[in-house]
């Protein structure tokens, strides 16, 4: 290279000034003697390009300066099947087109596809790895399936790409998802805050003492509003090994660390906190001596103790100070306090009538009492209480009875019905569409497990064909609508075609319908093909 | 409703999404067949292995009417859209692609049976025109002295500029002017060239003027050099060719690899290359389709599959570009695995022999074996070990490179591409025995 490199420069810099201004120096180049120099402009250029050409047919390769780096971790997941892999393709690449309804479906479909397939624990190929990790970048809620579902060349790329260092940041791995392997706690001490929540969860989730302990030990360091999502991270694996942890939290400078201590507290029902709550409770609830009535008589006072197990002294909503500490002390008893102290059951104890301690017939408390027996039963996860609170499930009304009321349930339905077993909570939410239709069943259906069980999906297609038969809108079921693509069981999607078929054509729910047999369609065959 | 199992065989020969979109004259049509890929509105949608058929309904009282023909693949629409192929025929291939339960296999419709019976006639009836050779040897004698005088006002212009030196443009006009008058001298090959010189770094100046100098130089005599380079000479000026010419005689039946393809459009033009290699003759091959904006090139030949055909190439000093003659039946997969490839040393000389015989030449197809794609702070390299070669990336987006990375999970693969003094462009990749994979499609 060198031979040539100098009389390449002496050509380039006098072929810059111009041979006018700088004689060309011909006898001092190769082949010199093979141009004509009469004219050197042209001499030059003709020297140029014997230079040119026999660089490029007589270059020799570069040695290589050293190994490359490490490669990607080898990824003992199996592969996905080859069908599932081009589907992915066309999911991704429907995520890049905007509008059209049949690509607005893919991008309701690719969430599910991504959990489902991390599930099976499967591998996608490596070519779709960098499409899946730039949908992941625009839409951080693919983030975490996505992640895994990259596995270790996804994190081999990123630690190469800065595009993707989102996949450092989500991507602690999961010791579960890696057996065997010492957990390296570096992130926690050096990572980000997003990092360090997720690194202190998956640790939870994992080995909850050796979580408690991370925390334990940094504790005293961290900043306040840290500080109260470390202890909510807690959640997870909650045992009464972490009481002693929590009680000492109940000092915490923070007023929000104190109140979320104490409602972790609360829902280990033989914690300390517990018992001093159910001391509380059964002083404000009595049944009465005739056993017909429970007599509400309301804290006077929030004292220390009581504002350090976390009953904020004002109602954030404005409500009167006793009613506000009544509702909190119950919600924050221990449910099995009540049957303990009366001997009856959930359903015989909100039966009773509810009076005030002063004047029996006086049912303002009533509300109250049901409110905070609901709260208590979402966060305690207790299934006879919440199933005692829903109701039974609504039966249709008889034959000209006229429509049916919604029945009155306390609380929010949705979290008491997420408490209860899937099979359940189905069933409920089906028997509650056939009497009520969709109008209020939004909640109710996000709180059910996906994909919805043949009775619930026909109870919901049944109601949607009555929808499009009453002539409302599409548009005012958007919400359903949504939620059906992606949770309706596949089994129903024959009854869809039919309604498609049916329903008066270029008609709103013609489209609609249509759409949603095409979704179903593509579902099915996605699920499919992962089986293959 | 149940979903059949596909079958094997049927997946095989089903198309990827990416290729089908890369049938796509532009963006809307990908979108706007997006639209028409689920089953709602076909019926009667059908294939018989050969040809795809179905009727879309539209917003009149007709439905369209739509047959593909898979093997060329040729299109046939009832609908009156300009855009070729138009949505409909891309829709019914990506509902095919995605949900071959929507277009079972069955006999062809009497409509889509009548298009495909017609359109087998009509390609038997094809007969060359007759030519006046004695005519078309005036004209070849009249555009042989106006290309001459041309290249020689060329030789001027560039000597005159160095004379005045190149960091001083202020004397000289933009290279534009001189650009129409390669036009107007009937060499449009000398003419994009001269074009280019205006957005060429300064750096890199030099070695075009002195390029373009020595085919203009080579212009002015071209009868005085040896048949074969005098070939390549007239095609980088800029003659056409006539491709019936080039097919009426001597052709290389071979079965022949797709071993990659690569679109490229300006705002008049989208010029599809498809490279190939024979499986007996291990030469190389170069298929170019052009398609005006609003059509897709009109030859699809999948990566990774085996097309027996006649091709008859371009003469040339290095012959790679073909015409694709008579072919013996439709492309079927190929071997899996990689194709054989070379070492970088190997491809190093080998982009050195082939510019031995033409000086003009960029890039040479070139197979790597074993080589591992490594992303530095000053670029993208591929090294076997031993050596190493710059990518040349500026040739190809930045996905494409990521998709080489990912593909090779930082171990050895095959990678097929462009080899020249810019460095590699890599097309498609191998690794292991998987299909190969196409790094700048979609």
């Amino acid at each position: 290279m060198t031979i040539t490199q100098d009389p390449w420069e002496t050509l380039h810099t006098t072929a810059l000034l111009g041979t006018d201004r700088r004689p060309l120096p011909v006898t001092a180049l190769p082949l010199a003697d093979t141009v004509d120099p009469a004219d050197p402009a042209t001499a030059l250029l003709e020297l140029a390009a014997l230079a040119t050409v026999r660089r490029r047919a007589g270059a020799l390769p570069v040695p290589a300066a050293g190994p490359p780096g490490p490669p990607a971790p080898e990824d003992p997941r199996p592969e996905l099947p080859a069908a599932a892999a081009r589907r992915l393709a066309v999911l991704l690449t429907g995520r890049t087109g905007s509008g059209g309804a049949t690509l607005a479906n893919l991008a309701e479909l690719l969430p599910q596809w991504l959990a489902t397939v991390r599930a099976r624990g499967l591998r996608p190929p490596g070519a779709l790895i960098p499409g899946l990790l730039d949908a992941a970048r625009a839409r951080s809620e693919l983030r975490s399936d996505a992640v895994a579902l990259a596995g270790p060349l996804g994190r081999w790329l990123a630690e190469q790409n800065p595009d993707w260092r989102f996949v450092l940041r989500t991507a602690a791995p999961d010791p579960a998802e890696r057996p065997g392997q010492p957990v390296d706690h570096h992130l926690w001490h050096e990572g980000l805050f997003a990092e360090r929540v997720t690194h202190l969860t998956l640790l939870r989730r994992h080995d909850p003492a050796a979580g408690l302990e991370l925390l334990s030990g940094t504790w005293s360091t961290e900043r306040a509003e840290d500080r109260l999502l470390f202890l909510d991270a807690l959640q997870d694996g909650l045992s009464p090994a972490d009481e002693p942890f929590l009680e000492a939290a109940l000092g915490d400078r923070s007023k929000n660390v104190r109140a979320t201590a104490a409602e972790l507290l609360s829902t280990l029902p033989g914690s300390a906190l517990a018992r001093r709550m159910a001391e509380r409770a059964s002083a404000a609830v009595r049944l009465s001596d005739a056993g017909t009535h429970l007599l509400v008589t309301p804290p006077a006072e929030c004292d220390a103790a009581m504002q350090r197990d976390g009953i904020p002294l004002k109602s954030p909503t404005g409500r009167g100070e006793r009613a506000w500490w009544f509702g909190e002390v119950v919600a924050a008893a221990p449910l099995r306090l009540w049957p303990e102290s009366t001997g009856l059951t959930p359903e015989q104890l909100l039966a009773l009538r509810v009076g005030d301690s002063i004047d029996e017939t006086s049912s303002s408390w009533a509300d109250d009492l049901r409110e905070a027996w609901a709260r208590a039963a979402v966060r305690q996860h207790d299934a006879d209480w919440a199933r005692a609170l829903l109701g039974p499930a609504p039966t249709p009304p008889a034959r000209g009875a006229g429509r049916a009321r919604a029945p009155r349930v306390t609380g929010a339905p949705a979290k008491l019905l997420a408490v209860l077993p899937p099979g359940e909570r189905a069933a409920w939410t089906a028997a509650f569409i056939e009497v009520h239709g969709l109008g209020e069943a939004f909640q109710l259906l996000g709180a059910c497990g996906t994909p919805w069980t043949p009775p619930l999906s026909t109870a919901v297609v049944t109601a949607l064909a009555r929808a499009a038969g009453s002539g409302a809108y599409p548009w005012s079921h958007s919400g359903v609508l949504g939620m059906t693509e992606r949770a309706l069981a596949p089994e129903t999607a024959a009854a869809v075609e039919e309604l498609a078929a049916e329903a008066a054509p270029d008609s709103a729910w013609s489209e609609t319908f249509a759409r949603l047999a095409g979704t179903l369609r593509f579902r099915a065959a996605m699920l499919a093909e992962l089986d293959a | 409703m149940s979903v059949p199992p596909p079958t094997v065989g049927r997946m095989e020969e089903r198309w990827s999404t990416e290729h089908v979109l890369s049938l796509a004259p532009d963006a809307a049509s990908q979108k706007a067949a997006g639209k028409l890929s689920s089953p709602a509105p076909w019926s009667g949608a059908g294939t018989d292995g050969t040809a795809l058929w179905g009727e879309c309904k539209g917003s009149g009282s007709t439905p369209y009417r739509t047959v593909i023909e898979l093997a060329t693949p040729a299109y046939q629409c009832s609908c009156p859209s300009r855009k070729f192929p138009c949505k409909h025929a891309l829709g019914l291939l990506l509902l095919w692609s995605g949900a071959p339960e929507a277009v079972p296999a069955a006999e062809p419709a009497e409509w889509a049976a009548d298009w495909l019976k017609a359109r087998e006639e009509r390609a038997e009836k094809r007969v060359a025109a007759p030519a006046d050779p004695a005519a078309a040897r005036r004209r070849a004698e009249r555009r042989g002295a106006r290309v001459a005088a041309g290249a020689a006002e060329l030789r001027l212009r560039l000597a005159d500029r160095v004379r005045h030196g190149l960091a001083d443009q202020s004397t000289a006009g933009p290279w534009e002017e001189v650009a129409a008058r390669m036009v107007d001298a009937q060499a449009p090959g000398l003419a994009t060239r001269v074009r280019a010189l205006d957005a060429t770094p300064q750096d890199r100046l030099l070695e075009e003027y002195a390029m373009l100098h020595l085919l203009a130089t080579a212009a002015t005599r071209v009868d005085e050099l040896p048949p074969e380079l005098a070939a390549t000479v007239r095609t980088r000026v800029g003659y056409p060719t006539d491709t019936a010419e080039i097919l009426a005689g001597p052709t290389v039946r071979d079965r022949w690899l797709a071993l990659g393809s690569r679109d490229t459009s300006d705002d008049r033009l989208t010029t599809r290359r498809v490279w190939l290699r024979g499986a007996k003759t291990g030469r190389p091959a170069l298929l170019l389709a052009f398609g005006r904006p609003g059509q897709a090139p009109d030859l699809a030949l999948p990566t990774g599959h085996l097309l027996e055909a006649e091709l008859a190439f371009h003469p040339g000093a290095r012959p790679l570009r073909a015409a694709l003659g008579t072919r013996y039946g439709a492309p079927e997969p190929g071997p899996a695995g990689p194709p054989a490839g070379l070492t970088v040393a190997e491809a190093v000389a080998g982009y050195g022999t082939a510019v031995a015989d033409d000086p003009w030449l960029e890039s040479w197809p070139t197979v790597l074996a074993g080589a591992v794609p490594v992303r530095t702070p000053d670029g993208w390299y591929l090294t076997d070990g031993h050596h190493t070669l710059p990518v040349h990336t500026s040739a190809l987006p930045e996905a494409a490179l990521w998709r080489l990375a990912a593909v090779s999970t930082g171990r050895p693969l095959t990678v097929f591409g462009e080899y020249g003094h810019q460095g590699f462009a890599p097309v498609t990749a191998w690794a292991g025995h998987d299909r190969p994979i196409g790094l700048t499609t979609v």
